[in-house]
């Protein structure tokens, strides 16, 4: 070995191999330290994704639902409760894991453990550190909804082969969401009033209630109905409800895409800008 | 060797890894006026020298380094590092430069290996490079024992010695330390003096803030005083002490109050006084004869000590203050 320790003065050449400089070379570097990170949680990651469903839907879907058919479906649109319900099951799903990795794990490495500081003393940029915790949320909420899918599957409840999309959807919800929480994030100096907890509480569990989850829209009184405009979830239910049983024209498909759209863009945006401005000083 | 930067110039034409002049930072306040942290400094460092920034907490030792790590814009100035501009090619100096923080941020649930693998993969080497070089800086550290440990079960100094390490993973061509002592025992101190003196002798350029003088003395070739956002003088350990102070000092203790009745006597018999709490301090070219002198004054001190000038000394004569407080 020689440089640092051993060369006068350390220069790269060598001992030191010329790295790969290339922007995307550092996010994948990023992503891949965020994902080793993770390795230690992975397993009790998998198993709450499989657990989590089986308990759900077996409460809800078989327990709840054989109570809700002896009724009829017409509410529903035709369909078992089971089958109703199993897509907005699995986009609540992602809406949590999302807030998880965006909340306390992404403050942590700002405030706690610091190491996004340590990325940033290297040629990774903000931007960089952002992306790739970005492109880190994404394969977890892909990863985990790919897990809800085949749970899904097993009891017969995920749709036709265009179910499969319910994954992508759910994972577009959740990076959008994430952009915000990682917002909230990268601009908190302490977490002491519990800004995260009063998201959760009045963001993510009213969004899981409210957003047709279990229950159709036209269900609630007609002034109620615009909270669940304004709720990421609500959308990704209606695109991934028609992803597995359809029924949505399409010009409302394109709509709830071009809202989850404008909240990733725009969430995105302004965390660049907040990653920025904590880490660069 | 290529840079995504465009003004990126090859490193042998560069003499002064660090050249800056009328460098200024200023923080925006809400709550009224702005905070001046650096107001125009100069450096000049050439390569290979090992370069303190000496001064009290909030001198705004602390700020400068960051500016020099391209981790904090300038507000005001000019700075160059390694030739190339912080604005304009962040990305080409940080892939050169070691960091050695004053905040710890070693990822915690992490062995120490791990910690220099991942470190190492940020500037984008393979896998097989950094496996390579975290044992070889593991061995520098002298942490191959505690290769495999967690982080969080190190000692201070232990993980102090892994950011220097760490700092090493791409051979730097200049490291920056950052209070790289602060906090640790007298013994941990010395091993990582020894460390860096090591690094030193290799011809690693070393920039380092401190406020402690014994430090500045151990291990800076040429050092800058800085107090208030502003340098205040310059020059080897040597140079400011003979510049700045005479070659003795005189310390006299007394219960601490009473010094202030006998500054004036005191005042009599030296060039200068100095008057710390519980404490007068004479300096003297000749300790021995002014201690003789202070009896014969009859000044009743508990005690007298003959030491030789420090760095400290050069402080207080500069400012006013003490350094530690």
């Amino acid at each position: 070995m020689s440089g640092a320790l051993t060369g006068t003065p350390a220069r790269r050449g060598s001992g030191a191999e010329q790295p790969r400089r290339s922007g995307w070379t550092y996010r994948v570097r990023v992503w891949e330290a965020l994902m080793r990170t993770w390795r230690p949680y992975f397993w009790s990651t998998l198993g709450e994704s499989i657990a989590a469903p089986l308990a759900l839907l077996l409460a809800l879907g078989v327990g709840l639902g054989s109570l809700v058919d002896r009724r009829g479906t017409e509410a529903l649109g035709g369909v078992s409760y089971l089958q109703f319900i199993a897509p907005a099951l699995l986009c609540a799903a992602a809406l949590q894991a999302a807030f998880s990795e965006s909340s306390y794990a992404a403050f942590d490495r700002f405030k706690w453990r610091r190491t996004a500081f340590a990325m940033t003393a290297t040629p990774v940029t903000p931007a960089m550190v952002l992306d790739g915790t970005v492109m880190f949320i994404a394969t977890r909420l892909l990863l985990s909804g790919t897990a809800y899918y085949l749970i899904l599957l097993l009891f017969g409840a995920a749709g036709g082969p265009w179910g499969l999309l319910m994954v992508p959807i759910a994972t577009l919800m959740g990076v959008g969401v994430a952009t915000w929480v990682l917002v909230l994030s990268a601009s908190l100096d302490e977490d002491a009033p519990g800004y995260f907890n009063l998201v959760l509480r009045f963001g993510v569990v009213p969004a899981t209630l409210f957003s047709a989850s279990y229950f159709p829209l036209d269900q609630l009184p007609g002034y109620l109905r615009p909270l669940a405009w304004i709720s990421p979830l609500w959308h990704a239910n209606e695109l991934a409800r028609d992803a597995a049983i359809g029924g949505l024209p399409w010009w409302q498909v394109g709509l709830h895409l071009v809202v989850l759209t404008v909240i990733v863009v725009v969430g995105f945006a302004v965390a660049r800008q907040r990653f920025r401005r904590r880490l660069e000083f | 060797m290529t840079t995504a930067a465009s003004t990126a110039t090859p490193s042998s034409a560069v003499a002064d890894l660090i050249v800056a002049s009328d460098l200024q930072k200023t923080f925006p306040n809400k709550k009224g006026e702005p905070v001046h942290a650096v107001r125009g400094i100069d450096l000049r460092v050439p390569q290979g020298e090992a370069f303190g920034l000496l001064g009290p907490n909030g001198a705004g030792k602390s700020t400068t380094m960051r500016m020099i790590a391209c981790v904090s814009p300038r507000t005001g100035g000019e700075l160059q590092i390694l030739g190339m501009d912080p604005n304009l090619d962040g990305i080409a100096i940080r892939d050169r430069l070691g960091v050695v923080p004053q905040e710890g941020n070693l990822d915690e649930e992490l062995s120490c290996r791990e910690n220099l693998i991942v470190y190492g993969r940020y500037f984008g080497f393979s896998r097989k490079y950094c496996a390579a070089k975290a044992d070889e800086l593991l061995e520098f550290a002298q942490l191959t024992a505690k290769a495999s440990a967690r982080v969080s079960a190190l000692s201070g100094g232990m993980k102090r010695r892994l950011t220097i390490a760490r700092a090493l993973v791409n051979e730097p061509d200049m490291v920056l330390l950052d209070e790289p002592t602060t906090g640790l025992d007298p013994q941990a101190r010395h091993v990582l003096w020894d460390r860096l003196f090591r690094l030193k002798q290799q011809g690693v350029t070393l920039i380092l803030t401190t406020h402690y003088m014994d430090e500045a003395e151990q291990l800076c070739d040429r050092l800058v005083v800085v107090d208030g956002g502003r340098i205040v003088a310059e020059g080897s350990p040597a140079q400011l002490i003979a510049q700045y102070c005479t070659r003795e000092v005189v310390e006299l203790r007394f219960t601490p109050g009473a010094q202030r009745q006998h500054e004036a006597a005191a005042t009599a018999l030296v060039e200068r006084v100095e008057v710390l709490p519980d404490r007068l301090l004479l300096y003297t070219t000749d300790g021995d004869s002014t201690v003789e002198a202070v009896h014969q004054a009859g000044i009743p001190a508990s005690s007298s000590l003959v030491r030789r000038s420090t760095l400290e000394d050069v402080f207080l004569t500069l400012t006013g203050r003490s350094l530690v407080d």
